[in-house]
């Protein structure tokens, strides 16, 4: 017997109790635990695209809204001597920022056949006004941002609050308020704003704001009625309904943080949009009117000049481009962010 | 289905007619009379001229013959073109605009979803982030801005194509090009978005498994599967295209719908106003209309049903 080599001697003194403490804790959470927000921010830090966009933005409202602080040109004030300047950076010597342009063929110093003095610059060169070109896109890119956002916020106001509404109460109030919505957006959106520019005549920010706000908020009205049709008949709303809560604040407390995600998101898609039909409006001639600027109206006073000064519809025509890039950009990365599932 | 039909038909009308109502009184709070020249004319002048327009009697009864006559097809007198009826109007500039709409809406779908496929297909690598980049610029630049550079550096600098103008095929290029930008890039993302799904999904692993050729999955399996929800963007798209027009048109001077609408809004030509905003509208309703027609009709999964949703 002592000889079978599967016979193996077991004591209790070859046994010895494991400290509790060694051993590996599989409860433990190695990552610090992050909110909703701290995990969106993780993962769009982690999107150069829409990082670098977001960078952009931040840049382009600092020069918008703060750059009259730093650069100290009133983007009204007429020179008609120095109408039409070139591009001029002192010290620096390319083409198209050295205040030179070409006439006829010829290299010629703009800036001396306007008589003006060596201390005389504009960084972006002037319009056929003499105003400072970028002092007015400072402007416009302020008044466009303007009119974007506070347009945006209206119809997002209107949006949710009326998505939110159909949902919950469901119904012939839902279909109700659907049929208004169907209504709506089978009306080509751009027909209505310039209705609504020519109706309020006094064509500038009010009347650019309310067309814009009366027909965008339709595609967020939809999109959170469709979630709030999904929440309501979730159990936690059905929890804080049985305690007593009333509908206000349900909407407010439960359902409002639960649709965050789907009006961010929307939002940064409206922002853009808005941006675009002022700025379609204001060149087409009924948006911003004249002494005010956005960039828009700055394109299409640009586009005049184009064949031989082509900066002053290039350089709004960029911040245009960069500012509607970035905000898509960022849209899309935000998207991304809020959704990881999602496969884009 | 003749149900569901028939609701629809109700609701273009009614939408119509909210649509025809609202313009009109909209365009009855406004200044402006078709009187040119105004101070010089006679008050027996003044009143046989707004009697032409109809304009002598109360708002109410304009309203009623306004819209009793829509159903006759006539949309009222142009203000600006003295005598000429707006429907005639709007029908002889239809060609030009439809033209440029349809070659616009070719050239943007084609590319849109060569490229969509493209960038699906060859998902992060470069190829598809040169795609991704150029359906962004295609939202991004505005159709204006892209209508005067095209016009300038393809037009006056290399003077590839005309300048402006509608006398030939070769003056239509440059504002489709001007106009397709936008249909592209959404037709691209869309399109990219749908097939990278698609591509995932089993029966084109089965494909794969079958020893298909690449061109062969993509062609007969992934891209028809995509193609079905693309029905779903020919509202938008006309959308984009008629807000486009406006601009493209105008930059070109093409004697088209868009071209028009912008002039009378800028002279203050209601009449005309009014008829091209209804006439819009139409165009859109009836377009989403035969999108949820034929998206039933391709898509058996689709159930047309009265029930919204």
């Amino acid at each position: 017997m002592a000889d079978n080599p599967n016979s193996i001697e077991i004591k209790p003194g070859d046994f010895a109790p494991l400290d509790k403490q060694a051993g590996p804790d599989n409860e433990k959470i190695a990552a610090p635990s992050l909110t909703f927000g701290q995990d969106v921010w993780r993962r769009l830090k982690g999107n150069k695209t829409a990082f670098t966009s977001f960078i952009v933005l931040i840049l382009l409202f600092l020069m918008a809204f703060g750059g009259q602080a730093l650069y100290h040109h009133d983007p009204n004030a007429q020179s008609p001597k120095y109408a039409n300047l070139p591009p001029k950076i002192p010290g620096v010597n390319i083409h198209g920022l050295n205040g030179h342009i070409k006439q006829s063929g010829t290299d010629v110093d703009a800036y001396k056949q306007a008589g003006a003095k060596s201390s005389v610059h504009y960084i972006l060169g002037t319009d056929y006004l003499g105003r400072d070109l970028l002092a007015r896109i400072m402007y416009g890119t302020r008044v466009s941002l303007e009119i974007a956002l506070i347009a945006t916020f209206i119809d997002l106001t209107i949006g949710v609050g009326f998505g939110i509404l159909s949902g919950w109460k469901g119904g012939r109030v839902d279909l109700f308020m659907q049929r208004i919505i169907e209504i709506l957006s089978s009306v080509p959106s751009l027909v209505v704003m310039v209705l609504m520019a020519t109706a309020f005549q006094k064509t500038g920010m009010a009347s650019i704001i309310a067309a814009l706000a009366l027909i965008n908020w339709t595609t967020m009205a939809r999109l959170t009625r469709a979630q709030t049709l999904q929440l309501k008949n979730q159990d936690f709303i059905l929890a804080a309904r049985t305690l007593g809560e009333s509908a206000p604040k349900i909407a407010w407390k439960h359902l409002l943080p639960n649709l965050s995600s789907v009006i961010i998101i929307q939002t940064m898609f409206t922002i853009p949009n808005a941006i675009f039909f002022e700025a379609f409006l204001s060149y087409i001639g009924i948006g911003i009117s004249s002494p005010q600027a956005s960039l828009g109206t700055l394109i299409s006073d640009g586009q005049k000049n184009f064949q031989f000064l082509p900066y002053q519809m290039w350089y709004p025509a960029i911040v245009l481009i960069i500012l509607m890039l970035a905000f898509n950009l960022l849209g899309d990365g935000m998207r991304d962010a809020f959704d990881p599932k999602s496969k884009r | 289905m003749r149900k569901y039909l028939l609701k629809r038909i109700f609701y273009l009308f009614l939408t119509l007619f909210i649509v025809a109502t609202v313009t009109f009184f909209l365009m009855k709070l406004m200044p402006g009379t078709p009187l040119q020249n105004e101070a010089k004319l006679t008050a027996s002048e003044k009143a046989s001229i707004l009697a032409q327009y109809g304009l002598d009697k109360p708002v109410w009864l304009q309203y009623f013959i306004y819209i009793g006559g829509i159903f006759k097809g006539s949309l009222g007198l142009s203000f600006q073109f003295s005598d000429q009826a707006v429907s005639y109007l709007i029908g002889s500039r239809m060609g030009p605009s439809m033209q440029l709409g349809g070659q616009a809406l070719l050239v943007g779908v084609v590319l849109g979803i060569i490229l969509g496929a493209i960038g699906a297909i060859r998902k992060d690598t470069w190829a598809d982030r040169l795609a991704t980049i150029l359906s962004i610029l295609g939202i991004a630049v505005p159709s204006f801005v892209l209508a005067i550079l095209l016009q300038y550096y393809l037009g006056l600098k290399v003077q590839l194509f005309p300048v402006a103008g509608w006398s030939g095929f070769t003056y239509t290029i440059l504002p489709t090009l001007a106009l397709a930008a936008s249909p592209l890039a959404e037709t691209a993302r869309f399109i990219r978005t749908d097939m990278v799904d698609v591509l995932s999904s089993d029966y084109i692993e089965l494909a794969k498994a079958k020893g298909l050729s690449k061109f062969g999955i993509v062609y007969h399996h992934a891209l028809r599967n995509s193609l079905i929800p693309m029905v779903t963007l020919i509202g938008p798209l006309a959308a984009a295209l008629m807000t486009g027009s406006m601009v493209v048109e105008n930059i070109f001077s093409v004697p088209g719908i868009g071209e028009q609408f912008v002039k009378s809004i800028l002279v203050n030509d209601y009449p005309t106003i009014m008829g091209v905003t209804i006439f819009y509208s139409a165009l859109l309703c009836l377009l989403l209309l035969l999108t949820d027609i034929v998206y039933g009709i391709i898509d058996p999964r689709i159930r047309l049903s009265g029930n919204g949703d």
